[in-house]
Formats: structure tokens, sequence, C-alpha cells
């Protein structure tokens, strides 16, 4: 690429002789130095902001790491967090991460409650922290790790028995019904895709499974996600009677449905409104009618 | 060190086509994704998959559309791979159980989109993305492939011959996040990039946060040409506060804009006097932006989209998810009240040329999906089609990078005899200030050495950036310079584009770049070292904002999303042709190829665009 190395000074000169009064380029240097002012203005009100408590909103963050001597033993950091109206409990983690310290570590990614990383416990409930508003919560705000996971660090658990779990289900569609054009879909009645539709919706972000109780006790329980997952496929019409036994089987082994003992904390955690615990006690019932079939 | 035959890097629609599709032809294949597949950033996208499946629809008139669409800056061969084969592939997806909304008569529903002459967007109520995701995801747990979820690509692993086109790529480098190891992967026949969108250039992107296109970067500086970077896509209606999408579903479905006056300005000031709402995305996002900078926004920052009047049982029924977001992220009820929305980036357009089979101009290295441009968007990308391009495109590169019958690409890449040489007048050096040491420089390992030996050379020239940016104890940090970086591009290079405005932008930049100079990374642990990554993020980042603007500088014209304050008019006679920046050992280098307008049956004549 050619480059000319031009300074702006120079650009400057050249520009002013070209016209009179203001030019292009003082404009923009105008325009520059209004928006510095401007960001300095606000720079000055906030930390106006900041020196008032009341316009702070107070953290108290789990910390944790394994390899730093320091944070070995687990304690909780304060952080004082500038309020901004909309600003949710990702933004105010984000904005102590980046402000205040570069170690501070939690998953998130889509910031639009869809990828499921950032699943947390926030003052004593499971939720995801990009859909939390801080100015619903009471202070100091308290932000720990889902409970019932082992913690990698900090906000960090390890997911693998929760991904696990939701693979020990046979989570993908099996049918022997396909159609026979090759570009021909298999036929949905409205009604079946309306009740797996709130099944589908799950994110895998894990908060149902750290909210029961009965996954707290018994690691083996296939938990409220992975029996959801069940449902959408035992449920949904295209997979045909014999695959729906199949599934049926699934849930119902030793560690399967019969454990969920109807608590609804699951229900009541699901940033995607699923109703877990209805699913469950609709997949109960299910596998009791095919049981007395066979008597 | 892993060997594998395929390695596919990035799990999200296009990586996990890409996966079972090179899995299904024979070969061993292992994913390596820095976050979990399902936390992907394609199950955010909401509107739907555009596949000609319905009588008085054909992938004619979805080529042309797209065709139109795009500007006349799409490659004709790769729109018509991308058009022909959609049926198919969404057929697939509904053969592997994806749950479309339904007509009554039980067959997948479709509705009309932004710049389409038919009604052939396929969808899953509002929320198309997160079923398309989940459903591949599930194919691949089915088959067993190997995820290694949570691994940070560094670099790739390329051999350095002075000639990128004599190249070859014979694995990666990656770094466990949570344990801190970086180590090799071979692959024996080819590495598919498939790591999506680099919107984090912006500070009002509907991308996610790890959209900080890693792979563009990588490409890029292993000497793979990125093309059409200033083709960035603004979605017209993003809410103002977060930048979350509100999907075109909304104005397919009848959904209506108001400026404050309460104007339904569209069709009251003229700007598509036929289509309205459904102007292609440039012009709309143009439209808003025009009201707000005369006065008639809202608050001096947004329009509204109404789609009250649709009634609560069609909004429940196809929009729900839409209701969710309104509320938790705007506050606003969109059963009672109009929604905020403002155009924010969105998808770029551009990306690592590739040809219709996702293969670089470097052998055994494809790009797919968002990261890649095979150029079937052009200048202007129509809503829905970035699904398909996701499924269609990644099955293609997974089915040749695992030796699967495939015909000749007619799609040209590296340079050739029709490429032409670029000039543009930058106000700074471009690339990085201190030449070609350090980091950036292309080679993973000597030319003409074993594949081993280029994938252990790369191995210990990542090991020794890592340790070398975890050693220093003082500094800038990343923050600070993606701040600065994201600030003037959303200033400077936004939807309304000026000369000395891009020029500014790219003195920010090269003080960035000097600023990232001493970066510095404050978390000393080997565990889930987050302020790692991102640092190491930030530095494509750069090279992705340099990359857009001095394309955007360059491009002295309108065309599609890129609109310039200079150039009111679309210069056929000059810009046909391709934006080409190469990075030779670390300065930028700007080139042209000529856009490919024959099809299969005809010829694509470039018409105004009128809706």
């Amino acid at each position: 690429m050619s480059t000319q190395r031009q300074q702006p000074e120079t650009e400057t000169e050249t520009e002013s002789t070209e016209s009179e009064g203001e030019t292009a380029q003082e404009r923009r240097l105008d325009e520059k130095r209004r928006r510095a002012e401007e960001r300095e203005r606000k720079r000055v009100e906030a930390e106006e902001r900041a020196a008032a408590d009341a316009e702070r909103y107070h953290l108290k963050v789990f910390r944790y790491d394994p390899e730093v001597e320091g944070k070995q033993e687990p304690r909780f950091d304060d952080f004082h967090v500038p309020y901004e109206p909309g600003m949710t409990v990702l933004d105010a983690l984000i904005y102590a991460r980046d402000q205040f310290d570069a170690s501070l570590t939690f998953r998130h990614s889509c910031r639009q409650a869809i990828c499921g990383s950032d699943a947390l416990f926030v003052n004593g409930s499971q939720r995801l922290g990009c859909q939390t508003q801080l100015s619903d919560l009471d202070q100091p705000v308290r932000i720990e790790p889902l409970p019932h996971s082992e913690v990698v660090k900090d906000l960090v658990v390890d997911m693998e028995h929760f991904y696990d779990q939701m693979e020990s289900v046979e989570p993908y569609f099996q049918t022997e019904n396909r159609p026979e054009g090759e570009l021909e879909e298999q036929r949905q009645s409205r009604e079946n895709r309306e009740k797996i539709k709130k099944s589908t919706r799950c994110i895998w972000c894990g908060a149902c499974m750290s909210s029961c109780n009965i996954a707290a006790g018994d690691n083996e329980y296939l938990g409220p996600a992975a029996i959801n997952k069940a449902y959408r496929f035992a449920m949904d019409e295209r997979e045909g009677e014999d695959m729906k036994q199949r599934r049926l089987e699934i849930i119902e082994q030793e560690h399967g449905v019969w454990r969920c003992q109807t608590q609804f904390s699951c229900t009541e955690v699901c940033p995607k409104d699923i109703p877990l615990t209805e699913h469950i006690q609709e997949l109960k019932r299910e596998a009791v009618k095919s049981n007395l079939k066979f008597w | 060190m892993y060997e594998y035959d395929v390695i596919v890097v990035g799990a999200g629609g296009a990586g996990l086509r890409a996966a079972i599709a090179a899995q299904e032809a024979g070969a061993d294949v292992a994913m390596v994704t820095k976050l979990h597949p399902v936390r992907s950033h394609t199950g955010a996208a909401e509107g739907g998959i555009n596949a000609a499946l319905r009588e008085g629809d054909d992938w004619e008139l979805h080529a042309y559309d797209t065709m139109k669409g795009s500007d006349y800056l799409g490659d004709a061969p790769a729109v018509e791979a991308l058009t022909q084969e959609s049926p198919e592939e969404v057929i697939q997806l509904e053969h592997w159980g994806m749950a479309f909304s339904r007509e009554d008569d039980g067959t997948v529903s479709q509705r009309p989109f932004g710049g389409l002459s038919f009604p052939r967007t396929t969808y899953a109520g509002a929320e198309t993305g997160h079923h398309l995701l989940h459903t591949l995801y599930e194919q691949v747990v089915k088959r067993g492939i190997e995820v290694f979820d949570e691994w940070y690509v560094l670099n790739l692993a390329v051999s350095d011959e002075d000639d990128p086109a004599e190249r070859s790529c014979h694995g990666v480098v990656a770094y466990e996040t949570a344990t801190g190891n970086v180590e090799a992967f071979t692959a024996r026949d080819g590495v598919v990039l498939a790591t999506g969108g680099l919107g984090q250039v912006y500070d009002h992107t509907t991308n996610a946060v790890a959209n900080t296109g890693d792979g563009v970067a990588m490409a890029y500086r292993a000497g793979v040409p990125a093309e059409d970077m200033e083709m960035i896509q603004f979605h017209p209606t993003t809410l103002p506060s977060t930048g979350v999408l509100i999907s075109e579903g909304v104005r397919g479905e009848g959904g209506i804009l108001y400026n404050d006056e309460g104007e339904r300005f569209m069709f009251e000031h003229g700007y598509a006097n036929n289509d309205g709402e459904l102007a292609s995305r440039d012009v709309v996002s143009r439209a808003e932006l025009t009201e707000v900078n005369e006065g008639r926004g809202i608050e001096d920052e947004y329009v509204h989209l109404d789609m009250r009047h649709l009634g609560e049982e069609r909004i429940v029924d196809r929009l729900e998810n839409i209701l969710h977001l309104a509320e938790d992220f705007e506050g606003v009820d969109g059963l009672e009240e109009p929604m905020p929305v403002k155009p924010g980036q969105h998808y770029a357009m551009g990306g690592i040329e590739t040809d219709e089979y996702g293969q670089t101009c470097v052998d055994g290295l494809y790009a797919v999906g968002e990261c890649a441009c095979a150029s079937v968007h052009g200048a202007n990308r129509l809503g829905g089609n970035a699904l398909p391009e996701l499924i269609v495109f990644g099955k293609r590169a997974g089915l040749h990078a695992a030796g699967g019958e495939t015909e000749a690409p007619r799609v040209t890449v590296g340079r050739s005899d029709d490429s032409e040489a670029g000039d543009v007048e930058t106000p700074v050096e471009l690339g990085e200030p201190w030449g070609s040491e350090g980091d950036a420089v292309a080679d993973g390992g000597a030319a003409a050495e074993t594949a081993e030996a280029v994938v252990e050379r790369s191995l210990e020239r990542e090991r020794e950036r890592v340790e070398r940016l975890l050693e220093r104890d003082d500094g800038t940090q990343h923050a600070e310079i993606r701040a600065a970086v994201q600030h003037t591009m959303t200033e400077n290079v936004n939807v309304f584009r000026e000369e000395a405005a891009l020029k500014e932008a790219l003195v920010d930049i090269h003080a960035a770049r000097e600023r990232y100079r001493d970066v510095y990374v404050a978390d000393p642990s080997s565990t889930y070292n987050t302020d790692l990554i991102q640092t190491i993020e930030t530095r494509n980042l750069l090279d992705i904002a340099e990359m857009i603007t001095v394309g955007a500088l360059a491009r002295d014209e309108f065309r599609g999303a890129h609109w310039r304050k200079e150039h009111q008019e679309r210069k056929d006679d000059e810009w046909l042709k391709h934006t080409m920046v190469s990075w030779s050992d670390g300065s930028p280098e700007l080139w042209y190829k000529p856009v490919v307008l024959e099809g299969e049956k005809k010829t694509y004549e470039p018409k105004e665009r009128s809706y």
C-alpha cells in the first residue's frame, strides 16, 4: 500500500490555506475537543457520583483461585460500582473487572440470556447475570458461583457433570419415520410443536440443577435439565411410539424421574420460564401409563 | 500433541455442520472451541433461514434477490451454491428434529423478510438460531465427535514460504482455559476456521462478547487475504441500551417504524416507497439515523418499532422471544408499548477470502460462516441468509477437507492475473509499529520442513508468547485498548462514513497499537485466565479494526452498507471489485479482484437497487 506519512499538523496547515474561516479540519478538531470535554465532564461526574456511596452499588463477590496464593482461601471481595439505569449484574461484574481487578473471573458471552454461560448465585438465588437488573436487588449484592458444583475459580464452576447428565439421555432426534422424498419434511402438528416448545428453550445454564436439593444429595440423579431434554424428544410425535418407550425407560431408571420430589425450585429459577417440574410430573404419568399397558 | 484428520476451530452453526460433514465423509474430526458449543453466538440468531422450498419460488429467484441485495458485490457461483443447496440443508435440519414453526398441514412455516421477492424465510419462532445450534450440537453428540471446549486457539501452524499460495496449514495451537496448558493439534487433512463474527470491534453491537474476529485475524497474519472487510452490516432494530437484537421477523410480520412525530417515516419521508419497513437493512438503518439526525428521533437517539397491532396471539405464536428481550433488556412491554430501536453493528459481510468450498489460498486451510467471505453477501446481507450460509458452506468445507467428492471451484482465491494493485493515502503507517518482530509474524515454521516441524515450531512460539504476556508486571491493560478501538470505530466507521473521520480512526488505531506494546496481563493464574485470553483477543481486534477502516477509506463510492458522504453514487465502472487486504509480514497491502457476476445460467447485470 502506498502509504504517505502525513503528520496531522502538516495536514492542518495545508488545509487551512485552502479556504478562509473554519475549515473541515478545524471543525473536526473542535468536535474532537468538544467530545474530549464531554468525556472529561462525564468522568468528573462519575467520580462525584462515586463519592456519594448511595450512587454506587455495593457488590460482595466470591473469590477463589487454587493457583494464586492470596486466593487459595475462599473469600468475598467488595466492589463499589457506579450505577447507571438499566445496569445488570453482568454489567457490574464487567465494570469491576475492567476498572478494579482484571483477574476477576466469570463466564459470559451473549449478554442476552441465550448462551447460558453466566448463571450465578445472586443474593441467594440462581439467576443469569445478564438478565438480572441491579435495581431489583438488595445491597450489598452477594454474587457467588452456582452452588453444588465444584468451583474452578472465582465465579466459574466445573460444568462437566451437568453436560454428562445432559448427554446421558440420548439428546438427539431419533426416528425411523422418514418421509420418502428427500426434500419433504416430516409433518408435525402445530399442537405438538406447541407442546414441546417450552422444553426446547433450555440454554443449558445449569441453574435448575444447582437449585435442586435432590441433585445436591444424589450425584447420579439426572436432574431437571436432562429430564426436560428427554421430555423434548419423548413428546415429539415425529419420533414415534417405539422410540417414546425407549425414552421413558431412560428416564425411569433408578436415578431418573422418580427421584423428583416436586419442590419446584428448578421451575422457580429457570431463566427461560420452562415449567420443569410440570414436565417431570408429566413424564412420571406417561411412565405409569406405559407400565400399565403391560400389566 | 493431538492428531486428527480434520480440526474444526469454533463450534457455532458453521463449525458444527463442517464437523458433521467431515465425519460423514470418513474423517477423524475434533472441534476446538473457546466456548462450549451451546454457548456459541449462532444461538442468538432470531429471524430465520432462507430456502426456496415452496411452489412459486425457486433457487434462481433466491439467487437474484441475493445478488440484488448484495448490491452486485456478491460472487454468483457462491450465491448460486447457497441458494441451490439451502432447501436440502433446511430439510436435513428438519429431519434432525429441529423444532420449526408449523403451518396447519404440519409443514414448516415461512415468512416474508426484507429484500426477498417471496416469503421464503423458514423459522422457529423468533429463536431460530437457538434451535439450529442445539439441533446441530445434538448430531455432534450422537456421532461422538470429539469437542475440546473452552480451548482458545492462539494461532495456526502454517509453513512460511514467501508466497502465501505456497504455504500449508498443518494444525493449530490452543490454550486450555481451565489449566493454562498450551498444546498443539495436528490436522492431517485440513483446518476449518468457523470462528464467527467480529462485532466486538464496535461498542454498540448485537454480537456476543466472544465475537472478536480471532479467525479472521489469525488467517490474515498467516498470509490469507481478508476480503471486503469494510462491508459491515448494521441492523436497523437493536435495543438502544444494550445492542440486543430485535429480529427482522417483527417487520416481516408487519411491525411498523415511527419517528418522534408519529410518522411512518419509511413511507412518509420516501426512504422506500414500495417496501417500507421491509426494505433491505442498509436502507432502513440509514433512514432511522437520518430521522434522528434531522431532529425527528426520540430522545435524539432512536425510533419506535411497533408491533401492538399484530395482536397478542400472533405475537406470542411467532415473536414471543421478542417480548422477553424487550422486557428484560429495555423494560418495555411489547404488547402495550412500541419498542425503542436504533441501528447497531450486526454482521461482518467480509472476512477470510475463500472459494465455494471454503478453501483459502493456503493449502489445508478452510474458513466458513461469518468469519469467511465466500462472497455471498457482498455489500449487504439479506436477513435470513446467514443461517443457510452456515449450513451450506459448513457442509461443503467439511466434505472437501475430508477428501469427499466435489466439483472444481469457480471462485478463485489468492492473487492472480486479474488482481489489481491498490492505492490509498493513509495518515499513518499501517500495521505493527514494531515491524514484523514479535507475535505478529505469519510463519509457524520454516519452509520445506515436515508438517511435524511446522506444528512444533508454532507450538514453541505460542508458548513463548503466553509466557511473555504473563511475565510482565506492569503496563497497559487490554480493557483500555479495547475500549479505545471500540470508541473510535463507533464514532468514525459507522453507518455514515466520511474521509476525515476514517482517517481519524486510522490514527486512533495506530495509537492503540502503540499502547499495545505495553500491554500486560494482571492475572498471574494458570487457571481460567480470562485476562490473558482477552489480551490476545484485543490484539486481533486491532488488525480487524484497521482492515475495516482502510477498506472503507479506499472504497470511494456508495455501495450497499458502505455509505460515503463525499461519494453518493455506486461507481460500477470502477468498483465492481472486491477489496483485498494482505498482511505481508506486518505491513498490510491493499489490492483488488473482480466480482464474478456470471452465474450458471445467466450473468447478473447490475441494476439500481430500489425497494
